[in-house]
């Protein structure tokens, strides 16, 4: 109701009186408050704090260095690797499931089913258990190829498959239906087909959220704190925890998180690169 | 001119309760340009497609070449190379550009080499007046391009055959037109062409028959002057009227077996 075709009112008492603050100092007054609660949590926060303490637990420069080159020719260079091999064995096995959830023959369709359901329903702490643990006692004598190696990529590629897969699917399903149809028309078998010309598609569709999966990855190789490793094999978590324990101080703890932060973040911004670019290419 | 090339024997198809196809016999000739007409629903994109076996017939026979497509043993995807396939929506591969979309299909398919596979695709995209968007993305092209494209992407496979399903029916109006000019230019080269087609100018001037289709079956076929010009059944008047002077029909009452609309969209 916009009071240009209305006829001016006969007198001004019969509209109801404002009673205290219009729209406009309510939204004013309510930003206001949001503001000095925050400021006063951060002044309250600053001075309660002990400094000098927090300093010296958390950021003694003397033990940062002695971290160093280690944490990253060391440390981070296998996170990466677990993350990576993980990533791997996560892609081609995720790829099979999806495949096999999409197919037409029944068992295939129900045992892919089965798979996500169970992987995704485990924590990924309890698989790692499984192939560091149980799988050993289980079978003696079998040796997972390539040692701790191995056995990282195989736990975080079990995990990793099972929402892999779920992200490929979706990401098959995507590709609009005439892309077959054209294909097959041209005489691609339907193998052919897939490979040649749905996957490509796909895989450009599910880039940002592989992406996401691979941050999650890097974190999750966290986990590996509960194999048994040498030395050598240590990654940033347990690196950062041993020092933080030999030493009795927490800043290698702040620097292995930091060393996390160093891909993290800018893996995330790149998924939101891509994501903003899919959306522009959809308008 | 007498070698059947396309022969539809006693075909049915069901979607589910909905008989789409109910009996359709059909032959076309080698070298005959034949458009296939009728109302939205009337099953004409379904017996296309039926054709080079997109669509699985219910009951019924398909015969291209003297091959039977409907034959359980047959290699469906060796005949599928004789029959050029063109869609309404052009079906271009988006993440391949122009020239990859020709060679890609002859290099996969037929096994071709790659200079050979492009020599084919530089040759068909000539043909079409497109050579100067060999390396463009079909995304940057207009409709009436990509259609043209599409169909420099069949003619690469060297198609005895060549299905045309509503070619222009996504186009803008002021597009139609270099489309329709390179399938009359394949016309007259003797291409075997069955089009699905509204476009009533395209098919009094360019088809050797004409087919009217409603609610499942082929209702007249002969010459564009005799079913277009002088129908001889009162659904085919009706439809024409319609069709050549919408601003004119009167509101209607829908019948209950229209289901639907266009279930092969």
């Amino acid at each position: 109701m916009t009071d240009t075709d209305i006829p001016p009112q006969p007198s001004r008492s019969l509209q109801p009186k404002k009673k205290g603050l219009t729209r406009r100092q309510k939204r004013s007054l309510s930003r206001g408050v949001q503001y000095a609660v925050f400021v006063a949590a951060v002044i309250a926060f600053a001075v309660s704090a002990d400094w000098d303490r927090l300093k010296n637990q958390f950021a003694q420069a003397d033990i940062a260095e002695q971290m160093f080159p280690d944490v990253i020719t060391m440390a981070l260079k296998n996170t990466v690797l677990y993350t990576l091999s993980g990533f791997a064995v996560g892609l081609v096995l995720g790829m099979v499931i999806a495949l096999m959830r999409l197919s037409s023959v029944g068992p295939y369709r129900w045992f892919a089913g089965v798979y996500i359901e169970i992987f995704r329903g485990l924590p990924a702490l309890l698989i790692f258990i499984f192939i560091g643990v149980a799988v050993p006692l289980a079978f003696p004598g079998t040796e997972i190829v390539g040692g701790t190696y191995g056995k990282v990529a195989l736990a975080l590629g079990l995990v990793a498959a099972a929402y892999m897969a779920e992200t490929i699917r979706a990401g098959i399903q995507a590709v609009p239906k005439g892309q077959m149809e054209a294909a097959r028309s041209l005489g691609f078998s339907p193998a052919r087909a897939m490979i040649s010309i749905i996957i490509p598609q796909a895989f450009r569709i599910i880039l940002p959220p592989l992406t996401n999966e691979l941050v999650l990855l890097f974190k999750d190789s966290s986990l590996v704190l509960f194999l048994g490793v040498t030395l050598d094999e240590r990654e940033l978590s347990k690196y950062g925890r041993d020092l933080a324990s030999t030493t009795a101080n927490s800043t290698p703890i702040l620097v292995a998180g930091l060393c996390y932060l160093l891909v993290t973040i800018p893996l995330g911004f790149v998924v939101r690169r891509m994501e903003a670019k899919a959306q522009e290419a959809v308008k | 001119m007498s070698r059947s090339e396309i022969e539809v024997r006693g075909l049915h198809k069901s979607f589910g309760d909905n008989e789409v196809l109910r009996g359709i016999d059909l032959e076309i000739n080698q070298g005959e340009v034949v458009c296939v007409i009728g109302p939205s629903g009337s099953g004409k994109s379904t017996l296309l497609r039926c054709v080079n076996l997109l669509e699985e017939p219910t009951k019924g026979q398909v015969f291209v070449g003297g091959t039977e497509l409907t034959d359980p043993d047959v290699d469906i995807d060796a005949v599928r190379r004789r029959i050029g396939m063109v869609f309404q929506q052009f079906n271009l591969f988006p993440h391949l550009t122009v020239t990859e979309n020709l060679t890609l299909p002859q290099r996969r398919v037929l096994k071709r080499d790659k200079a050979k596979a492009a020599a084919v695709a530089a040759e068909n995209l000539e043909r079409v007046g497109l050579a100067e968007k060999a390396n463009a993305y079909p995304s940057s092209l207009s409709g009436g391009q990509q259609q043209r494209v599409a169909i420099a992407r069949s003619l690469s496979m060297g198609p005895e055959v060549m299905l045309f399903d509503e070619p222009t029916s996504a186009l803008d109006p002021e597009l139609v037109g270099d489309v329709l000019a390179v399938m009359r230019m394949l016309a007259e080269e003797g291409m075997t062409m069955m089009v699905v087609t509204h476009e009533m100018t395209f098919a009094r001037e360019v088809a050797d028959r004409v087919v009217f289709m409603d609610d499942g079956v082929i209702v007249e076929d002969g010459t564009p002057a005799q079913v277009i010009g002088n129908p001889a059944h009162e659904r085919t008047r009706h439809f024409l009227s319609r069709l050549l002077d919408p601003a004119m029909a009167d509101v209607e009452e829908e019948t209950s077996d229209q289901v639907g609309g266009e279930t092969e969209d």
